[in-house]
This record gives C-alpha cells, structure tokens and sequence, in this order.
C-alpha cells in the first residue's frame, strides 16, 4: 500500500509540474508587455527596461519558470497587477470560500445523488428508475444561471427563505453564511446529479448481475443484506472517481454560479483577473485549480484503493 | 415465449447422488436455478411442481423461499472466483450465512467458520479466512464455496459443474472430497456437469439433457453399459478414453449443433442430429418410456436399440483411423529454451539495491518434432506449457536457448523473423471467441494469412479462403457472415482454417478444443488430425487432459514448473512406469467406466511459484514417491525405460514399475 501511494504522489507532482509549465508558457504568450501594463501608457522605455531587469523578464525563459515554481511553492505569489495586494492572503480567502462552498455541495448533493443512482439502479427500467433518470438528465440539460435565476425567483422572491444574493463578508459567523451558501449549492447539486447519479445506477446495475449477488441471495441473506453488505460497496466504486473530481471542479470551476449569486470563490477572482490582464493572479488562481483537481484525483485513488482489495496488491 | 426446459421430471431421494449431464445450451443450469426458484426476471415457471421434503416449493412465498435458501437447499456453482465477492475477507462470506441461516453470534459464526474450512480440508484455514478471493487459488475459492454450502447441513446439495473450470490434479481433488462430503451426509444431491467421467465417478443415477429435455434416466451401471437413447450413445462415443489413439480409431461425434429455442420442431428434438432418424422422428414427439424397471428414455426406437438390432455410434466399427507415421527427420528443434520474465519491484526494493527478481516460466525445455508429428505438451496450468509454446511462434520473447525450425534458427523476437518463418509456424488459440476479430467477417479473416504471408492478390485470396472455408467443413454462406453467427465449435473451426492457410510446416494448437463441449470436440479433434496429414504439417499439441493428448500426439512431453519431466510415446501412456507427476496427472483423469474404482493420486500444494522453484527435483515436495535427501539437493537425471519413455526422476525406472505396479494392483483388488 505504502508503495501505492507514494507512486501516485509521484504522478500528482508530475502532474502539477506539467499543468504548471502549460501554464507558465500560455501567460508568457498572451499579448501584453507586463512591464507595460504595469507602468502604464506613459512610461518611457528606459524605465521600462529598468523595470524588466529589476523583476527579472529579461532572464530566460526556463529560468524565469523556475523562479516563479519555486515562488508559488513557498508562497512567494507576488503582488496583484490591478490592486497592488500581495496574492497570497487574497486566493487563500477566496480558496476559504470555495471550500466552503464545495463542501456543502458535497454535504447535500453526493448523498442525494448516490441515493438516487441507487434507487434508480435496483428498480432498472421501471417507473422510479425512468423518472429519476429524466429528472437528473432535464436538470443537468438546464446551464447553470437558469437553474440559479429559478431558484432565486422560488425560494428569495416568492417565498423569501433564502438571500438572493450570497456575497459573504470575510468575516461572517457560519451562522451568517450558512443560508447564503444553500442556493449556489443547490445550483451546482443540479449540475452533479445527473452525472453521479447516472454512475451509481450503471454501477449498482452491473453488480447486481454477477454471480456473487447469487451466491448472497441463494445463502438466504434477506434482500437487505445482499445490497448493503455485498452490492453497494462494489458498485459505489465507479462513482468515486466522478465524485472526487466533481470536488475539483467545485473548488475553481463555478465560474457561472458564483456570478450569479455574487459569491467571492476562486471562480470570480480568476473573471477579475482575465478582465484586468492581471498575469500574477491569473496564474496564481489557476495554479490553485490545478492543485486541487490533483488532490481530488490523489483522494479518488486511495478511496478507489481501500475499496478494492485488488488494486492494493499492485 | 420460449420454454427453456420443457416437462422434465425427476425424482431424488435422500442419499441419493443424482448426476444431470447436458451440453453447454441444453438448459441444465436453468433447471437448477428454477428447482431453487431463482430465476431471472425475464425467465418463469409456467407449470408444474416442484415437491421439497413434503412441501411445493412453486406455492411458497418469497421470504418462505429464502428461509430455504442456504438452509436446506443450496447451490455451489461453477466459477467460484465470481461467485465470491471480490471485496470481502472469504472467511467472513461463510461465517455471514451462518449468523443468518443458524442464529449463530458473530463468535460463533467464526470459529464454526474455521471448522468448515478445515471440513473441505484447508491446510491454513485461518489465513484462508482472511484472505480475499484473489489471493487464493482456484481449488481453494472452491472450497471455500463447499464450505459454505455445508454450513447449515441442507436437505438437498446443487453442485453446478463444481470442478470444470479447475485443474486436473486440484478436479480430482476436489471430487475425492466432494465424494467423501457426499458418503457421509444424507442429503440429496444433484450433480450438474458435461463431463461424463465425473459421472461415473461420482453419480448413484444419471438424467441426460438435451435442448431442454429429459431424454434418458437411469442408473449409472445401466447408462454407461447400455445407453439406449442415441444421443446418451453419441456422447459417451465421443469422449476420448485413456489409451484410445488416433491410429486405432477417430472418435465418433454427433454432427450438428444444440437447436437453439426458436429452432426446436414438433417431432423429436434429437433428430436433426440422430443418424436413426426415421419419419416418425420427424412429425412425432417421443415420450418418456420406462424401458427397462428402474429406466426411463425418450426415443421412439428404444426397443430396437435395446434389442441390439440398430446401432446410432459403434466404437469399434469406426475404421477411418489415422494411419501411424513412419519415423522421419527432424522439423523443430528446441534446444535448452528459457523463458524469463523480470518482475517490477517495489519502491523499497528498489531504494534498498535489491536485485531485480527473474520469474522462469521455462527453464532449459530440450525437444524435437518429426516431420508430421504430433508432439503432446501436457501439465498444469502454471507449468509453462503455453509460455513455451508462444516463445516458439514469437510471441512471447525467449530469454535463452535456441529454436530451429526446418533448419532455420528462429530469431526470439517476432520483428526480427521473416515473413517465411512467420508463415512456417501457425498458432491456434485456446478461446475461439475472443481469436476472432468481431468486426471482420469470415472471408476476410480466411483470406488474410493469403495476402499478407503469401503475398496473393486479392481475387486469388478469395478462391483460396473460399476453398478453406469447405475444407473444414463449414457452409459457403458463412464466408460473407460475422464471428456472432457462429457456434463455439464453428469459430474454432475458422481458426483452424485461418491457421492451415498457409500450409504451416509447424502448427501450434494451444488447448484447441478445451472450451468446447464433448461432442463438439470430438469432431474438432478429427479435423485436426486430418488436415494434419494432408499439409504434412508438424503440430505442437498443448492440453491439460491428458486422455486428449494421448489420443491426438504420437509423442507426449510432460511439464512441470518449467521443465519438461517425462517425454514418452503416447500409446505407452497406460504402461508404467511413469515419472510420479505423470503418474498423478494420469490417475486424475475421472474414468468413464463406473466398473474402475479410482485410486486418485493426491499431490500435496499447488505448483510451485516461478519465482522460487523447489532445489534438486522441482516436484519434490509433493511427490508421493518422494525418496529423501538425494530429491531435495541433486537434480534428477534422464533414465530410459523398457517402453522407451525418458523419464527424469532419481528412482530407477525398474524400481517406479515395481511401485507403480503396487499401487495399480491395489486399486484393481
């Protein structure tokens, strides 16, 4: 096992070290001359140039790349083009929201949609199966701001719950953001039900045929038995990988939901950035992206691992 | 809908071992699920009774069904990998049944779990119990299965071709116990198999399926010495006995294949295939005759068969055997072949500068195939057989050792051997279904091996696979059809087609008819052994049954964890004395005839793991005839025999006649 894991630590860096460099060579292309930008129109090219030596853009590329790796791992990540503040503490707060978020999305959606997937995947072709699968497929068919913009008009305009708007201040109790943070997850629950749900059903649909499911019941295991002991575990497998990196996306991929609702995460920061051309957060946010989709791979893996007594041997 | 199984009925007392035989397709797993009532959704009993210890089983409810299940009737089914969960520890699968069917407490249910394994004879119950199914081998996942169908002491045992997917040696291993288990309960048992020697070994009575259909039942003595419906005498003509050679006579097999559902007529379903067939068979269906006090058959022409005035299949009036070969040169020489593979390590082994670990799947195989020869390659699955095989076509890269094939030397690598060589050697492969490539159709796959090794053009490539597609005696239409047409045995017919096209000078036949039924085989056998003559090719037989490979080979090489311990002829097969390993493989072949009480040599553990060969002889530590220290520390050297077998062993081949004989007598008396 130990090996296991140190082997898929060892992908998770390389991994990152590969996004990294994509990263550092797309920045590198864009249009725009940093000095430039950051001195603004009037200044003169001496002072331009004084500005390229002294942050070193005049270096290599290869060497400029290292420099900026070994500033993001120690937390070096500069300061914002567009605000002046240093980066770090600014997407560590943003980063503190999204967990926030994501972590409530899993809360409420995982379980439902794994419930779901399962109630679908016993009743195979039958009533509750059919309707479940249309509702989760209408669902996820709906782009993300139309379910939003309806959840906003049911639960805050009509029967005024729930805040419209989710723009929590840094520093509000969980008291304060919890009903905030209940219509972005939902929205996003919408987007993952469908996909985490059609997995369970294909996974509890594909176990119930093999033959141990036969060995169980012809043991005389209640029905019960047989898909809590022996079917649920199996097929809850190829769900997993879906649900970790479900995880990463929720971290920085709410682009849409959090423009909605107004919501500070990852995925508004990284649309202020691109509108400001803002180099160092842009790369600093999509570092973060990256790191946390490995991380959810890294987790989907070991889960995957303790799971299935197979994959351990190798 | 479509009867799976049509009237079929069947009476088993208490005590009673019942052997029910069919053919893949003959609904003899349909039967054994429905008699539990478990039964797919799409699948139904539409009428009759099914009468349990003084309760109809069809007017009971779910959860009455299910207080039977595991407690009074159970099921021990025929791959037991599957049939396990792949994700639970096998001690807790057993001890689970028991916490529900016997009440027993979780403590209980554990240590009544040990008893049972150590019951099914389980050397290391408690490590067993812990492991996962993948970590133990086939006999043990078995075992385990029996252990868990004993658990509760049921009424009625269910065992669906319990041992067919097993090894020779661990088969006849786990029927030793399986006939022990069955003396000492008074359960019920009905024994489901194709295999017609587990039968005779095993059954008190024997119900013959087809298509569905009960067509013979009867004691075991009466079917074997005097079946009465054709197709009972069909399949036990065409199973190739211990002695039978192809130069005595071909073996007989029924033509045709198993109607599916849909195909089955009004008349008697066997006709079709029945060479006795009269009108009658045609428009009438048969019923169950009780022909003789205690019989029951299904054919029109019972009393003629019985009163010996017409024949379906004689063994003996068969006379097209296959004429013996003189000796010749020499086609393929293996000299000293070594088949290696390095394993991956781990990280820490890595780190700590372990050498990297070589795992030996041959290890110094020295043999020689005559023009036109057939050369049987037998032993266990793990002892090597298939990795020498594919090192000899190139598949597999040898690591030493040298391959000459009609005087040329055969490089190891398949990319460094011409398209010659390559068209010299031809492979057949052991799972017809999956040699087929699904998207091509039958002419294209045929005419393939023409335009790539012998370079034709492409109209001639047509004629030419057209003319193979009726030399093995297949229908025309079938050259535009797709794998998904075919039947098991016809697919395999294609691959011994597609193998021939190139008139090979060496053709490799890894275990060709293992997958297929008796019948089946039996032609598949025939097919091969007649193209062989006809291309004069040489053929590199590789099977587990040895009864197949002493009827197909001229010669039999017999290997164990990567060497080869024994090459004789194979008409000495039934003479002693033998290598003790051959010995043992030798008595694990169940016999067909019920009169033979089997003396099973049993061989302690499994074959020995390639990455850690036994020193001195490699069979030593379960050799029955194990002499002492000299086994263990010095590698046995080649001795000749009276017969002209090589036999590599440390006991002097006068000394293993004289034992073997011992044990032979004993068994006989």
């Amino acid at each position: 096992m130990a090996t296991f894991v140190i082997r898929r630590m060892g992908f998770l860096a390389l991994t990152v070290i590969l996004t990294s460099l994509v990263i550092f060579i797309i920045t590198q292309m864009l249009p725009g001359d940093v000095a430039r930008v950051v001195l603004g129109r009037e200044a003169g090219e001496a002072a331009l140039e004084a500005f390229r030596e002294e942050n070193g853009l005049n270096d290599p590329l290869p060497v400029q790349y290292g420099r900026w790796l070994m500033d993001f791992v120690t937390g070096d990540w500069g300061h914002s083009l567009s605000t002046r503040s240093a980066i770090f503490p600014v997407v560590m707060d943003r980063l503190r929201n999204s967990l926030l978020l994501a972590g409530m999305t899993m809360l409420v959606g995982v379980p439902l949609s794994i419930i779901l997937g399962i109630i679908a995947g016993l009743n195979e072709d039958k009533l509750a199966d059919n309707t479940i699968s249309i509702g989760a497929l209408t669902v996820v068919g709906l782009p993300e701001f139309v379910t939003g913009l309806v959840l906003i008009q049911i639960f805050s305009r009509w029967l005024g719950w729930l805040p419209a708007n989710s723009s929590i201040a840094p520093d509000a109790t969980f008291a304060e953001k919890l009903p905030m943070l209940i219509l972005p997850a939902m929205t996003a629950t919408m987007v993952l039900l469908a996909y985490i749900s059609r997995m369970t059903r294909a996974g509890v649909i594909e176990e119930l045929k093999r033959p141990y499911v036969r060995t169980a019941t012809l043991k005389g295991l209640p029905r019960r038995a047989v898909i809590f002991n022996h079917v649920l575990r199996n097929s809850l497998i190829p769900a997993i990988t879906v649900i970790a990196i479900s995880f990463g996306w929720l971290i920085s991929g709410l682009i849409v939901i959090e423009n909605v609702f107004n919501y500070p995460g990852l995925g508004r920061l990284l649309v202020f950035a691109i509108d400001r051309q803002d180099l160092p957060l842009i790369q600093a946010v999509a570092m973060v992206a990256v790191v946390s989709f490995a991380l959810a791979n890294l987790a989907a893996d070991l889960i995957y691992a303790r799971l299935n007594p197979r994959i351990r041997l190798e | 809908m479509l009867p799976a199984v049509r009237d079929f009925s069947l009476q088993i007392f208490a005590g009673e071992t019942y052997g029910l035989v069919g053919e893949s397709g003959s609904g003899k797993t349909t039967l054994a699920h429905a008699i539990m009532r478990y039964l797919s959704d799409s699948g139904e009993i539409v009428g009759g009774r099914i009468d349990f210890d003084g309760r109809n089983l069809l007017a009971l409810t779910s959860s009455e069904i299910r207080d039977i299940w595991g407690r009074e009737i159970v099921f021990v089914p025929q791959d037991p990998l599957s049939a396990l969960n792949p994700s639970i520890r096998v001690g807790e699968q057993v001890a689970e049944g028991l916490r529900v069917q016997m009440g027993l407490s979780r403590k209980a249910a554990n240590t009544r779990t040990i008893e049972l394994l150590t019951e099914v004879r389980i050397s290391d119950p408690g490590r067993v119990a812990r492991s996962y199914p993948h970590e133990i081998s086939g006999g043990m996942q078995q075992r385990v299965m029996i252990a868990m169908a004993l658990g509760a002491e049921p009424k009625l045992i269910l065992l669906d071709e319990p041992t067919t997917s097993l090894d020779v040696t661990t088969q006849a291993a786990v029927l030793d116990l399986l006939r022990d288990l069955i003396h000492n309960t008074d359960a019920a048992v009905l024994y489901i198999t194709h295999n017609l020697g587990v039968v005779a070994q095993i059954c008190d009575r024997v119900a013959v399926l087809y298509a569905g259909e009960l067509v013979e039942d009867a004691p075991k003595e009466a079917l074997f010495e005097k079946p009465l419906h054709p197709y009972t005498q069909g399949l036990l003509a065409s199973v190739p006995e211990l002695g039978r050679h192809k130069s005595d006579a071909r073996l007989s097999s029924i033509p045709g294949r198993i109607p599916s559902p849909q195909e089955r007529g009004s008349g008697c379903i066997f006709a079709p295939r029945c060479p006795l067939a009269i009108d009658l068979c045609f428009s009438e269906r048969p019923r169950l005759d009780a022909s003789f006090p205690d019989s029951k058959v299904r054919c029109h022409r019972w009393p003629e068969i019985a009163a010996g005035e017409i024949f379906a299949w004689g063994k003996i009036n068969n006379p097209e055997a296959v004429a013996s070969r003189p000796p010749q040169e020499t086609a393929l020489q293996l000299k000293n072949v070594e088949v290696g593979y390095t394993l991956r390590q781990s990280l820490s082994e890595r780190v700590a500068g372990r050498p990297r670990r070589r795992v030996m799947a041959v290890d110094g195989v020295d043999l020689s195939v005559q023009y036109g020869e057939t050369l049987g390659l037998a032993g266990e699955s793990g002892s090597g057989k298939t990795s020498l095989a594919r090192a000899v076509v190139g598949l597999v890269v040898r690591s030493g050792g040298d391959i000459d094939l009609l005087g040329l030397s055969l490089a190891p690598e398949l990319s460094r051997r011409s398209i010659d060589e390559l068209r010299l050697a031809q492979y057949i492969f052991q799972n017809p279904e999956e040699a087929l490539n699904p998207y091509l159709t039958i002419g294209e796959t045929l005419q393939r091996p023409y335009i790539t090794l012998m370079g034709q053009l492409k109209a001639d490539a047509r004629n030419n696979a057209r003319r193979l597609l009726a030399a093995v005696k297949l229908p025309a239409d079938y050259f535009d059809a797709y794998p998904n047409r075919l039947s098991g045995g016809e697919k395999q017919r294609v691959a011994i087609a597609r193998a021939f096209a190139t008139s090979p000078a060496l053709l490799i036949a890894d275990e060709p008819v293992s997958s297929l039924d008796v019948s089946v085989q039996a032609s598949i056998l025939n097919l091969l052994s007649a193209l062989q003559v006809d291309a004069n090719s040489s053929m590199l037989f590789i099977s587990h049954d040895l009864a197949v490979v002493g009827f197909l080979a001229d010669r039999v090489a017999i290997m164990y964890a990567g060497q080869i311990v024994e090459v004789t002829d194979s008409k000495a097969l039934p003479a002693l004395p033998h290598h003790p390993y051959t010995e043992a493989l030798l008595s694990a072949v169940p016999s067909i005839d019920p009169a033979t009480v089997q003396q099973v040599i049993q061989l302690e553990g499994d074959i020995p793991s390639q990455q850690a060969f036994p020193s001195g002889c490699r069979f030593h530590p379960r050799c029955p005839r194990y002499l002492g220290d000299i086994c263990r520390t010095v590698e046995p050297p080649w001795q000749v025999t009276e017969t002209g077998s090589r036999i590599r062993c440390h006991i002097s081949p006068d000394d293993l006649r004289a034992a073997q004989k011992r044990g032979f007598d004993n068994e006989g008396g």
